[in-house]
């Protein structure tokens, strides 16, 4: 371990975050030099701030130079933090409070037409990501982050977790490809997590893995809430084994597929027709369905092109899936609005709910609308696509009344 | 002489100096309450026995012109700033000024930009002595550390108009660029390589300054059509090679913000007029040129289209998307102040229904009504709210002067006011629990949208009743303060010294706060 460690970011266009140098010295007492663009509101705050995150570490002997283009406390803390930890060997974690808003969790079949990707190391995009509404956020410690900065992406996801209000979003976490991001989820399980993305899953055994880690965490922490999964099919034999990653396990809650990775995996390249992965598309949907969770679909990447979104997205729901993943806010309302169900779907799902209450008043049995029988899946689906509609506003809670 | 004197608490609280450089002011007194007597100013008579019959006023240069124009020490000069950050003019004036010699000149310009940093090593040597304008950027640093001999007056420009025709402030010598001018010197901003739109903010320099001299680069036979100069209020005229640097009069990228946050800001904003009935057929807005006004503008448009109804007029700073609402036939008229893009000045240019004002129609207090108060909704930014409403637009949360006022004081007497603004940025709070420095008292602010709520004024009954039961995050201003005190933390208050560098005026000429230097 050498004597001068760094952590964060700084240079044009960096906002939001902080670069800090943390120097091991001889002499007694800790130097800080600060610059920062909020110098004269939270100067002296910071200052306290490093100097109880390197008394915590029993640092007492050090220069620190902190350049700060507006970072929040949470996030430098974590940048602190992972300056610390290059210097010294530690267990310790300078955990911020995990805030109320935060103490939620999620179900199985939890609405997930959106989630929103965040890279994991760049705390300007994470600040607002809640407020526009996707049904999950995904702070991502993969693909977005550079080698170089997993560590410190890792505490700042971990701080995210705690102190960054979600706004009731589905809290995710994606993990790197196993076995390397099992080491992820000691930074993550502890601090309500509900879903983790396991990227290029190729097989049922990395989940058992990824669960083996989870429960020896989960028992370690006294943790007693659902951790659901999320495995992502990115390659060929991932498609050909998606049945089986399907149904590994019982917190298994969907199956996405991530095209980019497919693409070149299979020799080819992505199009906007998607002719190319028609195939693994189609694959994920059936073997999702199988195991009874949802096919989630890849992100679309031109992020100004609404249009071919949207087309996008009615593709994807033709397919049979259930939602998709977002790069940009902007795309979070399209998805939702051409995933949610249309008026057609709307008042076949009113009849269904319809017939089976008032089979239900009559005491009947059994549930038919017109000479059909209806199965109880069927209900179950369509009291689904009625609750979506109310919960989108395209329905009325009182619609029965209407009728 | 003190730079200043006198101090009183005005109607808003704030300490205010009644004796700035050496003239008597008023302070404060509450909305409408100031009611001015006696006259306006008025200008020297002239005859034209002293001008040429030809009409050909032109002299050789602008030196030339000022030293006519009897420039010497103590002198007002006063410049338009409808050429934004392309100006050369201002520093071209006061270079004249120092190399003859010249000391203690007020600069009165309707706006300063960066591109007038040069003038700091005039106030530095005495040239200046204080600037009474907006200071943005450089300037306004400059002001806020101390180092003006003058203490600086900020006005809006309906203000600046107020001033001149109350006589507050008596320009000697105005010099107006004029992108296209003949000799006689009527001017228009429409034509010519720096065309920039309009002169309004230059009508009343023209009107009442005691010297007029407009230079151009863009000298035309007699008439310059159209003229909105009139060539019988001025003096000289100059020909120079240049006269402003296209490419920076005219931003060629005022477009609809890209950020995700700014973008559901204004969709909020959008939703809240229609809930609140604002968005009818024949309504009126302003909107300014900033990203998120623009896309707010692009809402409105998408509703009037959608719903087959016309705007009556759109108040403007104008750039390409009023202008297309303009020729899709949304709106009938755009009563605009300045022009943000070549497409503005094309439309201004080509189309009668695209009206060039100035602060006199617009917006001048001490006249027989403008047409401010008209205006339905306006859409207006700022740097802090407090909890009392009241905002600021001119000094920044660490007590520096950065920004000018603009049109932003007059624009608040619309039928409702509102500042879309983010309840933080980076880690600054901006709404807290009061402003560094007081531009606009809280009973006209009706409105604030931030991305994690929306405050309106518990002053506005009627729109929080129409707002009842809306899906819209209807917040309290203390519950949007808290949120951003929760997140931000609670920021210290700037450590200003009590001593006093600039004014800021309200719309009747009153002061309304002063601006402190800052340690």
């Amino acid at each position: 371990m050498g004597n001068i460690a760094t952590s964060g970011n700084k240079g044009k266009g960096v906002r939001s975050d902080c670069f800090i140098t943390i120097e091991l010295t001889d002499k007694e007492g800790i130097d800080i030099q600060l610059q920062s663009k909020v110098g004269v509101i939270f100067g002296e705050e910071i200052i306290k701030e490093i100097k109880d995150i390197l008394n915590y570490f029993g640092i007492t002997k050090a220069k620190v130079h902190l350049e700060d283009s507006g970072a929040l406390a949470f996030i430098i803390a974590a940048r602190v933090e992972a300056a610390v930890k290059q210097l010294i060997q530690t267990d310790k974690e300078y955990l911020p409070e995990l805030i109320e808003e935060n103490k939620y969790h999620t179900t199985k079949d939890h609405n997930r037409f959106s989630r929103l990707y965040l890279p994991g190391n760049t705390p300007s995009l994470m600040i607002n990501a809640g407020i526009h509404k996707p049904d999950g956020i995904i702070l991502d410690l993969e693909d977005s982050v550079a080698p170089d900065k997993k560590a410190e992406a890792r505490l700042l996801v971990r701080n995210a977790l705690r102190q960054l209000n979600f706004y009731g979003a589905e809290r995710m976490v994606r993990i790197n490809q196993v076995p390397k991001g099992l080491d992820d989820l000691d930074f993550i399980i502890p601090h309500n997590v509900n879903l983790i993305l396991i990227p290029k899953c190729e097989s049922a055994g990395q989940i058992h893995q990824v669960n083996k880690k989870i429960d020896e965490l989960k028992s370690k922490h006294n943790i007693k809430d659902p951790v659901w999964l999320m495995p992502i099919i990115e390659s060929a034999l991932g498609v050909i084994n998606a049945y089986e990653i399907a149904s590994a396990a019982d917190n298994v809650v969907s199956l996405a597929i991530g095209l980019e990775d497919y693409t070149a995996d299979i020799g080819t390249r992505r199009t906007n027709e998607g002719t190319e992965s028609f195939f693994a598309r189609s694959q994920v949907v059936n073997a999702a369905r199988a195991a009874r969770i949802q096919p989630i679909d890849s992100v679309f990447s031109d992020v100004a092109d609404m249009e071919a979104l949207k087309q996008n997205v009615l593709r994807s729901k033709a397919l049979g899936f259930d939602g998709m993943g977002c790069i940009h806010p902007r795309q979070i309302a399209v998805v939702h609005e051409n995933f949610a169900p249309d008026k057609a779907e709307i008042e076949k799902a009113k009849k269904i709910v319809n017939a089976f209450i008032e089979a239900n008043e009559k005491g009947l049995g059994v549930v038919s609308l017109g000479t059909k029988m209806i199965d109880p899946p069927v209900v179950k689906r369509a009291q689904n696509t009625i609750n979506l509609a109310v919960n989108m506003g395209k329905l009325q809670k009182n619609w029965r009344e209407e009728i | 002489m003190k730079k200043y004197d006198k101090l009183v608490k005005n109607a808003v609280g704030r300490i205010v100096p009644t004796i700035i450089n050496g003239e008597e002011h008023i302070p404060f007194k509450g909305v409408g309450k100031y009611i001015p007597d006696g006259r306006k100013f008025a200008p020297r008579l002239s005859s034209c026995a002293n001008y040429p019959d030809d009409g050909n006023k032109l002299v050789p240069s602008l030196k030339e012109a000022l030293i006519k124009a009897g420039l010497k020490d103590g002198m007002t000069i006063s410049t338009h700033h409808h050429f934004r950050n392309g100006d050369i003019i201002a520093v071209q004036i006061f270079d004249i000024a120092h190399e003859l010699g010249i000391k203690d000149l007020r600069w009165f310009p309707s706006a300063s930009f960066p591109c007038q940093e040069p003038l700091i090593k005039y106030m530095e040597d005495g040239t200046i002595n204080r600037i009474e304008g907006s200071m943005n950027g450089p300037l306004g640093k400059f002001c806020s550390q101390g180092k003006m001999k003058g203490i600086g007056v900020l006005r809006s420009h309906g203000g600046r108009y107020q001033a001149v025709q109350d006589g507050d402030v008596q320009i000697d010598i105005a010099v107006i660029a004029a992108p296209t001018a003949d000799t006689f010197g009527n001017a228009n901003g429409v034509n010519g390589p720096a065309a920039c739109g309009l002169l309004g903010f230059a009508l009343a320099d023209s009107q009442y300054a005691d010297k007029v001299i407009v230079v151009t680069d863009n000298l035309v036979p007699f008439p310059c059509i159209p003229w909105q100069i009139h060539g019988n209020y001025v003096d000289y005229t100059v020909k120079v090679d240049k006269i402003g640097i296209p490419e920076k009069i005219i931003s060629g990228t005022t477009r609809i913000t890209k950020s995700p946050d700014r973008l559901l800001i204004a969709e909020m904003t959008a939703k809240f007029c229609d809930e609140a009935g604002i968005i009818k057929d024949g309504f009126s807005y302003q909107a300014g040129a900033g990203g998120t006004s623009l896309s707010i503008g692009n809402y409105f448009g998408d509703m009037l289209r959608e719903r087959g109804i016309k705007a009556r007029f759109i108040r403007a700073g104008s750039n390409k998307y009023p202008v297309e609402m303009l020729e899709e036939g949304l709106v009938d008229y755009i009563l605009d102040g300045q022009t943000f893009d070549l497409e503005g000045v094309r439309s201004m240019r080509e189309n009668p229904n695209h009206i060039n004002t100035s602060p006199f129609t617009s917006y001048n207090y001490h006249g027989k009504g403008n047409f401010a108060t008209m205006v339905d909704v306006v859409i207006l930014g700022a740097t802090e709210v407090d909890v009392n409403f009241n905002a600021n637009v001119v000094t920044h949360s660490d007590g520096y002067l950065l920004h000018g006022m603009g049109g932003w004081q007059n624009c608040l007497f619309s039928k409702c006011t509102i500042l879309p603004i983010p309840l933080f940025r980076d880690r600054i709070p901006v709404i807290k629990d009061e402003v560094t420095t007081i531009c606009g008292p809280g009973e006209l602010i009706d409105v604030i949208v931030t991305e994690r709520g929306i405050a309106i004024n518990p002053k506005r009954i009627d729109l929080i009743e129409k707002l009842k039961g809306s899906e819209l995050p209807i917040k309290t201003i203390e519950e949007l303060k808290n949120e951003a005190e929760k997140i931000c933390g609670v920021p210290a208050k700037p450590k200003l010294s009590d001593e006093i560098v600039a004014v800021i005026k309200w719309v009747d000429g009153t002061i309304i706060d002063a601006v402190r230097k800052v340690e």
